[in-house]
């Protein structure tokens, strides 16, 4: 999988091509409008991550080149502007999703995901890690094809932490994706702490051959027994 | 006080003042003139009847004053020359008055023939009392008449004159340095006026200006900080994926980690409050409030459980207002959050929808909060450091931009009231 992330603060771009090639996606960079014309002129990338903000021009003229080549590409936009307008546009033009900046980089990751999922949808849209399935279409969660009922905020964090195998997911990250966008002002994570206890409690009582473990405190991480 | 009102205190007091020096200065004039009208006459009279004392002999034996106002006594040659012309003022019995009147009395002494006479003359005279009463009468009415003219010209001609005045008063009473009205003007040409109309406005445009170069600034800041504050948090959180960093380590950049998402959230509010106060939510559809309260509600669920606090939702009204989506459900989880994070363990929360307005109670804390200032900024009433203090004063913001009224009260229970009408 080829990624092109247009992005013109170069540390920003650097931590985005580092987290992303642990997912062993491999991830090249412009910095600029003309670069990223460039690029995209010349090679042909499964997912491109737009920033609207360019020196040399705007991100929509980038997405509306992509969109008359029709090359296929997903692109996911990537603003530090947190506007609706923008939003609307970037969607209207063909984007298939919108960040804000300030991202955690398991959401990042969620998305990218999600819209290869989309992409590459065969009638059937499932995760699957060793001997457990968790099916999007249908909501629901198998281990070794016995059904595990989980409610709608446990489905949610399962998928959540099933697409961002072995990486770190802060409570932050969680309480956002999960809990929605207003919700980090929640000024207190505590809870989360006893959703996943249940969660873990529940995964017990399955075979399933993975765990969540806790991280220093931050968060939790997915990973493979 | 009115300045109608103190301009009337000052000028009735030397009104006052004015009218009673006049006055006794009148009487005095006047009584000094009626003395002296008397006493000339007096004189004459003495004369008349020392000229008729050399015709008629009888006249000098007139003892008492009876039908003729004088009296005639022979004195003796040392006392007559030891006497001098002298006017008194006495009091006489008058047949007519039944009573004792003043009388103005000349005593004269004379020669006749070889004989000394003293004469005596009298004219009655204004009975000081009497004139004093009349006086001090007219002179009220004349006060009151003159206190009720300067009332009624004060009304008539200040009110006038100082009508561009009052006009720019309440304009500036409405004046709303976050509203893009247009600055009062001035009418008429009453040069003060017109200067104040200046002063005003170029008080209003600085300030305008330093309002808005403010608020931008906040923008610009919180903007800012966004991309800086992406790099730092996702380096900590690739960091922290490394299977070489030690616990302990791991640990401090953990710590690290959790303030830099605390400054973000508290970025994100503030920019939340910027473009709610820059009026950048411009979606307004049909909401129903009971369904964000039972979405929201839905959401903190996990997070009151925790708190072992019970949530009570009485749907008794439909709630309908146009507004945001966003917002609204911005607006409401917050007020319930800020619910559930203040409870005390095992409290409660009630939320009513009544006639276009939402009502939250909960339990928590036993006294009262200060509610002037628990919807400004940064105002924490507990030490928890996670809070950002931001929560009410988004709450209050999006209240305002919608016209919405937000209010506290305290009844051994917290409530939160928002009328939406």
């Amino acid at each position: 999988m080829k990624i092109l992330a247009i992005e013109d603060e170069p540390e920003l771009a650097e931590v985005i091509r580092k987290s992303l090639e642990k997912e062993l996606y491999l991830v090249e960079h412009a910095e600029d409008f003309e670069t990223a014309m460039e690029k995209i002129s010349l090679y042909k990338y499964d997912c491109i991550l737009l920033d609207i903000m360019l020196p040399g021009g705007s991100g929509m003229d980038i997405l509306a080149e992509l969109k008359k080549k029709d090359g296929g590409e997903n692109v996911i936009i990537i603003s530090a502007k947190d506007s609706l307008d923008d939003k609307l546009a970037g969607l209207d033009l063909g984007a298939d999703d919108y960040l804000t900046k300030p991202f955690h980089i398991a959401e990042l990751n969620a998305r990218i995901k999600a819209v290869f999922r989309r992409k590459n949808l065969n009638g059937s849209n499932q995760l699957t890690i060793k001997n457990a399935v968790l099916d999007l279409n249908e909501r629901e969660f198998k281990v070794d094809d016995l059904l595990l009922e989980l409610n709608r905020k446990e489905f949610d964090i399962l998928n959540y932490f099933m697409v961002n195998k072995n990486r770190l997911i802060t409570k932050s990250a969680l309480a956002e994706h999960v809990w929605g966008d207003h919700i980090d002002q929640a000024d207190n994570f505590d809870f989360i702490y006893y959703q996943i206890k249940n969660l873990r409690k529940k995964l017990q009582s399955t075979h399933a051959q993975f765990e969540i473990q806790s991280i220093y405190g931050v968060g939790y991480k997915l990973v493979e027994l | 006080m009115k300045l109608l009102n103190q301009s009337l205190k000052y000028l009735s007091v030397s009104i006052f003042l004015i009218v009673t020096i006049w006055s006794a200065i009148f009487y005095i004039n006047m009584l000094d003139e009626i003395h002296d009208s008397i006493d000339d006459g007096l004189d004459n009279y003495k004369l008349l009847i020392i000229k008729r004392t050399e015709k008629d002999g009888q006249v000098l034996e007139k003892r008492d004053f009876e039908e003729g106002n004088f009296t005639i006594h022979q004195i003796t040659e040392k006392e007559a020359l030891g006497m001098r012309d002298y006017f008194t003022d006495t009091l006489l019995y008058m047949e007519n008055e039944d009573d004792l009147e003043p009388v103005r009395m000349l005593t004269s002494a004379f020669k006749h023939g070889d004989d000394y006479y003293q004469l005596t003359v009298f004219n009655s005279t204004v009975e000081e009392d009497d004139l004093i009463e009349d006086l001090f009468y007219s002179i009220i009415w004349l006060y009151i008449i003159l206190v009720a003219s300067i009332v009624l010209i004060n009304n008539v001609v200040l009110q006038r004159l100082w009508k561009p005045f009052y006009l720019l008063l309440g304009d500036l009473k409405a004046f709303r340095i976050d509203k893009e009205s247009p600055v009062p003007i001035v009418k008429g040409d009453t040069k003060e006026f017109k200067e104040l109309e200046l002063a005003v406005n170029s008080l209003i445009i600085h300030a305008r200006e330093t309002y808005s170069s403010q608020k931008k600034f906040t923008e610009n800041a919180s903007h800012e900080l966004q991309t800086p504050l992406a790099i730092i948090s996702t380096k900590l959180e690739l960091m922290l994926e490394k299977e070489s960093l030690d616990p302990e380590n791991a640990e401090i950049v953990g710590q690290i980690l959790q303030t830099i998402q605390r400054l973000t959230r508290l970025n994100k509010s503030l920019l939340l409050l910027t473009k709610i106060e820059n009026r950048q939510f411009s979606e307004n559809s049909e909401i129903s409030i009971n369904q964000v309260v039972a979405r929201s509600v839905e959401d903190l669920k996990e997070f009151a459980d925790y708190k072992e606090v019970k949530i009570l939702v009485d749907n008794s009204c439909e709630i309908q207002v146009k507004m945001d989506e966003n917002l609204a459900s911005i607006l409401v989880s917050n007020l319930i959050r800020n619910a559930i994070f203040h409870n005390s363990d095992g409290g409660n929360v009630t939320i009513t929808l009544v006639e276009n307005s939402l009502r939250i109670r909960n339990s928590g804390k036993l006294t009262a909060l200060d509610s002037e200032k628990i919807f400004t900024r940064f105002h924490k009433e507990t030490q928890k450091s996670s809070s950002t203090g931001l929560g009410l004063a988004i709450v209050h913001a999006i209240c305002k931009l919608y016209g919405f009224h937000v209010s506290y009260s305290f009844d051994g229970k917290h409530c939160f009231e928002v009328k939406m009408s």
